[in-house]
């Protein structure tokens, strides 16, 4: 699909729903975000018309961040169609009357909600993550005030200690997601709720990366180029997940694949999360003769 | 063939008009009115616009309306729509001691200069359904008389200070932060917490103050005064350099007396707990003082037993639209990582399989969001 028209943008709020000021307060913090890879910038975080958990910080971001000329896609799980992908993406044609896309190589800010796209991304393009949890560490520390001296002193100890005290129990490590990386050698930092699959995306990648924590009011960013790299051990190392079967719709053999149960016996069938990599893919198989 | 979730446009759109449909319920039933549901459902109101941020009667009651009585999503409405307003002015202290009373109250003395007066409560009320109002029976207020003249009702806890009983709180004349521009930083300053626990949940504030009274972090509270009145908002702006009234609100202040600290017997001091809320708010405000006192433990070099004395645990979880926020999120598609997990909890069966062991305990893991 190509861009869509643009649509008229409501009157009555400003540009991108916040005001100027709140916006140039997150462009300060992003900056920052930027200089320190991994670091998590406390930003002065504001209530959204979405619930908090529903991107508010992701949503935000892309508000801060949002120009006339930008082209949006809005992904959850993956899908430009799940219900708060639609509802984000409407947000924004209404309140910024920005041009919308489903197409991952047309936009320019990708907001996304547990995954990354699985068309390489490239230089130019942003993407926009929406975190529940910023904290890598929070599972394993409660309290803030103990986990800001753990990064301050770069005390990951635990956290290798956790990896290897799943390999002791289950024989794995037991993370599957929102898998824990080490950023640019510094910081441990939480890429947000994506299936570890989508780990190694992030590392080098060409694209600018964004982390959005709306409740906790947080931001924190991977600058283009970054070393990102998961945590593991020389005798297990980190992998990612695997499927025996390729797509039903597009034949994928690489993409991450979503379990569909289609009928009462609990017949599966698996197919790409990512919508429009998968209908990119199976448009040239269609039209063939 | 592709049959997972495709949420719509369209789908969205019927779900928000059948959501209209049940607001409004039975047609052959009058229209509630905005201001009837200010004049009428005032303590409603009152904790919209407490723990929205809010003082606006009109959008508070407009936010109930909305929010077809849900009254954590109507604090929700009022939260978002503060936060587009710009902040023109700080107001000046409001000076509680000069409140037109409706209601003053003190536990700690039987009677007090300015005397006790009971005013609009559900205290000593019998909690019995009133069939009466089933029946749309109007009741008429007490006889007026016309000829009382207001007296002087200084604080209570004012009075015991002055025989310097209660700890004083000293004011360093430090900026006020705004919790609502700024992200809270922790360890928190009292001003802080006391802006986060006015905008906190009123049942998470009782829950927590009870469990205080229940011996999870105990420190013996008595309600010192509890006033509920009307006090005038100053602003000073600068280019006039004079204050000026903005209008008055109506505000209920709880301070607690609490269990004496100090260095010997003779130095011995009563500590106060502040509750302050929009409107009619007792309960909350009563929560909120108990909280309050608990907060100030780490003040006081008490040891910190209860969870109500935790500040980080109490001021992260005490917003309801954040924690309201962050439970129903879990109602949104989580298929990618629950795909994850699945394909983990299958990798991790597999040598078990093959060992044929009968107990099939499922690894229990930590959930994320």
């Amino acid at each position: 699909m190509n861009a869509q028209a643009i649509p008229a943008r409501e009157a009555g709020y400003n540009f991108a729903y916040l005001d100027e000021q709140t916006k140039r307060m997150i462009r300060r913090a992003l900056l920052k975000a930027v200089a320190i890879p991994g670091y998590q910038v406390p930003f002065g975080g504001r209530e959204m018309p979405l619930p908090y958990g529903w991107g508010t910080g992701g949503m935000q971001l892309t508000a801060a961040i949002l120009g006339a000329d930008d082209v949006l896609k809005v992904i959850d799980q993956g899908a430009d169609d799940t219900t708060n992908a639609v509802s984000i993406r409407r947000f924004f044609a209404r309140t910024a009357g920005v041009a919308t896309t489903e197409r991952t190589p047309e936009a320019t800010v990708i907001q996304t909600r547990h995954r990354i796209p699985e068309t390489p991304l490239a230089a130019g393009q942003i993407m926009v993550y929406q975190v529940p949890i910023p904290e890598p560490l929070r599972f394993i520390e409660p309290s803030e005030t103990e986990t800001r001296t753990m990064h301050a002193l770069g005390d990951y100890g635990v956290m290798h200690v956790k990896l290897y005290e799943d390999i002791a129990t289950f024989g794995h490590i037991a993370t599957s997601y929102a898998y824990p990386v080490t950023v640019d050698g510094r910081y441990v930092m939480d890429p947000s709720p994506i299936p570890k699959f989508d780990n190694p995306k992030l590392d080098r990648s060409p694209a600018l990366m964004l982390f959005g924590a709306g409740r906790e009011k947080r931001l924190y960013a991977v600058p283009p180029y970054t070393r990102v790299i998961s945590l593991d051990f020389e005798d297990h190392p980190f992998q990612i997940q695997q499927w025996e079967q390729c797509c039903a719709i597009c034949g994928s053999g690489d993409s991450y694949l979503d379990e569909l149960i289609v009928d009462d016996a609990g017949t599966k069938q698996f197919v790409c999360s990512d919508t429009d990599y998968c209908a990119q893919r199976a448009q040239p198989q269609e039209s063939r003769p | 063939m592709y049959v997972a979730v495709k949420g719509g446009e369209q789908a969205i759109d019927n779900a928000h008009a059948l959501l209209a449909k049940k607001r409004r319920g039975d047609t052959g039933i009058a229209e509630l009115g905005v201001e009837q549901i200010r004049q009428q459902l005032p303590l409603a109101v009152a904790r919209v616009m407490s723990e929205g941020s809010l003082y606006d009667e009109e959008l508070a009651a407009l936010a109930i309306k909305q929010a077809a009585g849900d009254l954590v999503e109507a604090i929700f409405l009022l939260r978002a729509y503060r936060t587009t307003l710009p902040r023109l002015a700080e107001s000046l202290p409001l000076n509680t001691g000069a409140m037109q009373l409706s209601r003053r109250i003190s536990a700690t003395f039987k009677d007090v200069p300015g005397d006790q007066l009971l005013g609009p409560t559900f205290d000593y009320t019998h909690r019995l359904l009133d069939f009466a109002l089933l029946a749309e029976g109007e009741r008429p207020g007490p006889p007026v008389d016309e000829n009382t003249t207001l007296s002087n009702c200084p604080r209570v806890l004012g009075l015991l200070g002055e025989e310097g009983l209660m700890t004083p709180e000293i004011d360093r004349g430090e900026p006020v932060p705004d919790l609502t521009r700024e992200p809270l930083e922790l360890p928190a300053s009292r001003a802080e917490r006391l802006q986060a626990l006015a905008r906190g949940d009123e049942g998470f504030l009782l829950a927590l103050g009870y469990s205080t009274q229940r011996g999870y972090g105990r420190n013996h509270p008595f309600a010192g005064e509890i006033r509920i009145g009307t006090a005038e908002v100053w602003i000073e702006p600068q280019e006039l350099g004079f204050p000026v009234c903005l209008g008055e609100i109506e505000l209920t202040e709880c301070e607690m007396v609490n269990q004496f600290v100090g260095e010997s017997a003779e130095q011995a001091q009563f500590t106060r707990g502040y509750g302050l809320a929009f409107g009619y708010a007792e309960r909350k405000a009563m929560g909120m003082a108990l909280v309050d006192r608990a907060l100030r433990a780490g003040e006081y070099g008490e040891e910190v037993q209860g969870p109500a004395q935790q500040e980080e645990f109490v001021l992260m979880h005490c917003d309801n639209v954040e924690a309201a926020g962050f439970v129903s999120h879990l109602k949104l598609p989580h298929y990618v990582d629950f795909q994850s997990e699945l394909e983990l909890i299958r990798k991790l069966r597999q040598p078990q399989a093959e060992q044929t062991e009968a107990d099939a305990e499922t690894p229990a893991k930590e959930k994320r969001a």
